[in-house]
């Protein structure tokens, strides 16, 4: 019991978020009569919320740079514009449009990223330039008018399922995959301990460690579990994996990502280290471009329509999304992880209180309100976290050496320590 | 004397799993300057801190008396209007305003119902400018005066609220010598008017020339009080009390082991970044050798910081010309990247800004610079990382729980060390240090100067760039004078002495 009471203290910022989507599922779950967590809706809570997910994890990028893209509604739209011409208007087949799409939005990306990091024209402005610029094209090449329906081939990006093999009445390949990636966690964990014990650095004892792998496998095998029995792991969640896979291993394990917490921190701090933090602001951008035009496709296929309005106000739940999820506005703080949770504490809000009959007036006052109050728990948790360093951070040394009492006291009251969640 | 303007009794502060101050008693007298030593992290700024209603009456224990009278301060405000008012270490004016309006922030003349009356905050802006002798149109934004004239608003402004105590925490730290000197005269005005001086600081010289009483405190607690009356304290004397040793040598003993120029910068010329045709840097040559310190001296505004951070990869300025030469090779050093490829580090003087991403732990600042010692293709090894940064950690003497606290809650000999760590971790050939114990007490100056020493001992070569000449003839093999951007001298170990070298700094264009 220390050892999980310790765990918990150690990731207060990180288990918040956990523990306040926790708190939200169970409540929606009650309000909703069960509906909530029905296999169907949890196959939909996916598919609804999937564009958003993929926006939030770029915008987390741009926020832990120190920036901030408000562009991405009109580029999700403009790029399924333009996808949708390709596709019905030239005739193009899907191989070629995706590519060509996630091209336009590197390209885009490109061009806001040169503005911002070489020019420097604070992003605000270039990207609210942006938001206007690719609405306007979006609707010039669209003429005012919606394209669709579209091909099926597209569509499935959206709304398709991996195919299931046999007649079980559950879906194999989705518990085959849920099986390897439990098996996969766990191995991870074990590696990592080993690893550590090899450099003698703090390890969790093995029942500690059991019991976690048991815990990530067993959450991991139920929630494959209740997608197995409707139709399955949809395409997109199984794109969703990769990006969060992808994305939190460069965030945290690479020098890339590094550089980009580095930029973010203090950019003259991260130069004279060598960082080269005009490439890597730039870069963050084209990435972000790539990502807008990957939502796009999926927005566009599941609306099975390109519109002229598709995309409006996805900037805003992203960004609320990202800070929900930890995210500090001074930049230097995020992580992939976090920025997930928030998008899925908006998704579950919006979902939940859709089911139990909520009018989009109502819903949008409280999300508003959360995602104040998301916030302002952060920046409370932070101050606490903060004067309590010596219990709260990291690993306790067994020994601690006297810390400098002074300067180490008085910042920390004042509030000016800051932490980042794991790391 | 016995006349006591102040006195704090039993004062205890603890913050969580720290005790900071444990019953510290501090007596002012009245019209005296009195200063507070101590080493960083020994309680000086918390104490202040208590007194000036920063931590209100209730967090603390023991008791202040003002005038003989218990004084139970709620906040700054509360201490202000009994008279005491505190100036900070990092300055707390607001550069886009003018010089009267800073003045009177919070405290503005107006013709009542909160209309400013511009003409009286003119006047009496000039009336308190006067008195601190700083010659300079009000109206002016605090922007464009120097740091050693802002010092002067900033104690304007205390004048302004009719200040009968006022505190100066390292007032003089980022002072030239000029600048500290006309500050010092002007705090003795001051007493002469009946003026209560407390003044923190470390630089023993200015202390043993402007206080009348020292109390010198170490690890919260106090060591002793000095009258200077008494006569017998000296320099020796005050950081005996303050490290609890005697200290026979401020700076490290060593027979220096000098090879053959391992770098030669020639004709090296910088423009201002955005005043079109400003020389900074104008011609800059110099050589160092393998296992030499070489100093860089000159005072405010030389252009010694510029040379260096430019030197280092173009990260000032306009580039205009120069070369730099590596064992007799050329080196391209097109930006900072190229410059670490080529065995140059860079310390620079301002480490909250440059040197350190404050929210960050000790492990990630450590490591940043040289991050490819501890991943492959990309991807970082963190359990090696974490050792790496360990064994840093303990080479440099970083007094932390472990490298996961984040370098912001660092005292400043602490953050000074991971940066001076950061860049021992990519095993410099060159390391440029700009002003590397500024605002650092004694000891952890003694712990520094032995890492340099130890790593021009392994053959590496080191320029030091300080203000404080005492420091370079302690530590420099050779000393190069800078002045309106030129280099105007250079002094073998043997000849060099604060005399020659003031002259050749101050050696001006004609």
């Amino acid at each position: 019991m220390n050892a999980i009471r310790d765990v918990l203290r150690n990731n207060a910022r990180q288990y918040g978020m956990v523990i306040a989507l926790a708190i939200i599922v169970i409540l929606f779950q009650i309000l909703t009569g069960g509906l909530l967590l029905r296999p169907l809706n949890i196959t939909n809570l996916i598919m609804q919320n999937s564009y958003v997910l993929i926006l939030a994890i770029g915008v987390m990028l741009v926020i832990v740079t120190g920036h901030i893209d408000l562009s991405v509604g009109s580029v999700v739209a403009f790029v399924g514009a333009v996808s949708a011409i390709m596709l019905t208007g030239w005739g193009l087949p899907m191989p070629v449009v995706v590519p060509l799409a996630l091209v336009l939005g590197a390209l885009i990306g490109a061009w806001q990223g040169f503005w911002i990091a070489y020019v420097r024209i604070p992003a605000f402005i270039v990207t609210l330039a942006g938001m206007l610029v690719f609405r306007g094209a979006t609707m010039v090449v669209l003429g005012g008018e919606s394209i669709g329906p579209l091909p099926e081939s597209l569509r499935a990006l959206a709304s398709g399922f991996v195919p299931d093999i046999g007649d079980t009445g559950v879906h194999v390949p989705t518990m085959v995959l849920a099986v390897a990636a439990a098996a996969v966690l766990v191995w991870l964990r074990w590696r990592t301990r080993a690893r550590n014990l090899r450099y003698e650095l703090p390890v969790a004892s093995p029942a500690t460690t059991a019991a976690a792998s048991a815990a990530t496998a067993l959450v991991v095998l139920v929630f494959a579990y209740a997608l197995a029995v409707y139709n399955g792991i949809p395409v997109v969640g199984l794109l969703l994996i990769v990006l969060i896979v992808g994305y939190s291993f460069v965030m945290n394990s690479t020098t890339t990502g590094r550089h980009i917490y580095a930029v973010g921190g203090s950019e003259k701090a991260a130069m004279l280290s060598g960082v080269k933090t005009k490439r890597t602001t730039f870069w963050v951008f084209v990435n972000m471009g790539v990502l807008s035009a990957l939502a796009g496709l999926v927005f566009t296929a599941r609306l099975n329509a390109a519109t002229p309005r598709a995309g409006t106000m996805f900037e805003l739940d992203a960004i609320a999304a990202a800070f929900i999820g930890g995210a500090s506005a001074s930049g230097g703080v995020g992580t992939v992880i976090g920025a997930v949770v928030g998008a899925l504490v908006m998704g579950v809000m919006n979902n939940g209180m859709s089911l139990i009959g909520l009018g989009v007036d109502w819903q949008q006052l409280i999300k508003g309100l959360v995602l104040l109050a998301a916030v302002a728990f952060d920046i409370y948790n932070k101050k606490r976290v903060g004067s309590g360093r010596a219990h709260a951070a990291s690993t306790p040394a067994p020994d601690p050496a006297p810390a400098p009492p002074g300067d180490a006291g008085d910042r920390a009251a004042s509030g000016a320590g800051a932490g980042r969640p794991g790391g | 004397m016995d006349d006591v303007i102040l006195r704090m009794r039993g004062i205890g502060k603890e913050f969580p799993g720290v005790r900071a101050l444990d019953g510290v008693d501090l007596r002012v007298a009245r019209g005296e300057i009195h200063a507070l030593m101590g080493e960083n992290g020994a309680g000086k700024s918390t104490l202040m801190k208590v007194l000036s209603g920063v931590y209100p009456h209730g967090s603390y224990s023991g008791e202040i008396l003002v005038d003989g009278e218990p004084a139970r301060f709620s906040g700054v405000r509360d201490s202000e209007r009994a008279g005491i008012a505190i100036i900070h270490q990092e300055l707390a004016l607001i550069p886009q305003l003018s010089i009267a309006e800073n003045i009177f922030l919070g405290n503005e003349r107006t013709r009542g119902r909160g209309v400013v009356d511009w003409g009286r905050t003119a006047g009496e802006a000039r009336a308190l400018l006067r008195r601190v002798g700083l010659d300079e149109d009000p109206t002016l934004p605090v922007a464009s005066l120097s740091v050693g004239r802002q010092q002067l608003v900033e104690i304007a402004k205390a004048l302004s609220k009719e200040v009968r105590l006022l505190i100066l925490d390292e007032p003089t730290s980022a002072l030239n010598e000029a600048e500290s000197d006309n500050l010092l005269e002007l705090l003795r005005e001051l007493r002469g008017q009946g003026i209560t001086a407390i003044l923190i600081s470390h630089k023993l010289g200015e202390v043993t020339r402007v206080a009348d009483t020292i109390t010198v405190l170490r690890d919260g607690r106090c060591v002793e009080t000095l009258a200077m009356a008494d006569g017998g304290v000296d320099e020796d004397r005050i950081i005996r009390g303050m490290v609890g040793r005697d200290l026979d040598h401020r700076y490290p003993e060593r027979v220096p082991d000098i090879g053959e120029v391992r770098f030669e910068v020639r004709d090296w010329t910088v423009d201002h970044p955005t005043q079109v045709g400003r020389r900074v840097v104008d011609g800059v040559g110099l050589t160092v050798r393998r296992g030499e310190i070489v100093g860089l001296a000159g005072l405010m505004g030389a252009g010694r910081t510029e040379f260096a951070m430019s030197l280092f990869g173009r990260s000032y300025g306009r580039y205009v010309s120069g070369t730099v030469r590596k064992d007799g090779a050329d080196l391209r050093v097109r930006d900072v990247g190229d410059a670490i490829a080529g065995g140059i580090a860079y310390v620079p003087e301002d480490r909250k800004e440059l040197g350190l991403i404050l929210d960050d732990d000790i492990r990630r600042n450590l490591t940043l610079a040289g991050l490819r010692r501890v991943s492959g293709r990309g991807v970082i090894d963190s359990a090696r990382e974490a050792v790496a940064a360990e064994e840093m950690r303990g080479r440099m003497r970083v007094k932390s729980r472990d490298v996961f606290q984040a370098t912001g809650d660092l005292s400043g000999g602490n953050q000074q060390k991971v940066v001076l760590g950061k860049w021992m971790f990519t095993e410099p050939d060159l390391l440029i240090l700009d002003e590397p114990t500024r605002g650092i007490d004694v000891g952890a100056k003694y712990e520094i100067y032995l890492i340099v020493q130890r790593l021009a001992a392994q053959g590496a070569s080191v320029l030091l760039i300080s203000s404080e000449l005492p420091e370079l003839l302690g530590m420099c093999d050779r000393i190069y004078a800078m002045c309106e951007g030129r280099i105007t001298g250079e002094l073998p170990r043997a000849q060099a002495g604060q005399e020659p070298l003031m002259k050749l700094m101050t050696r001006t264009r004609a």
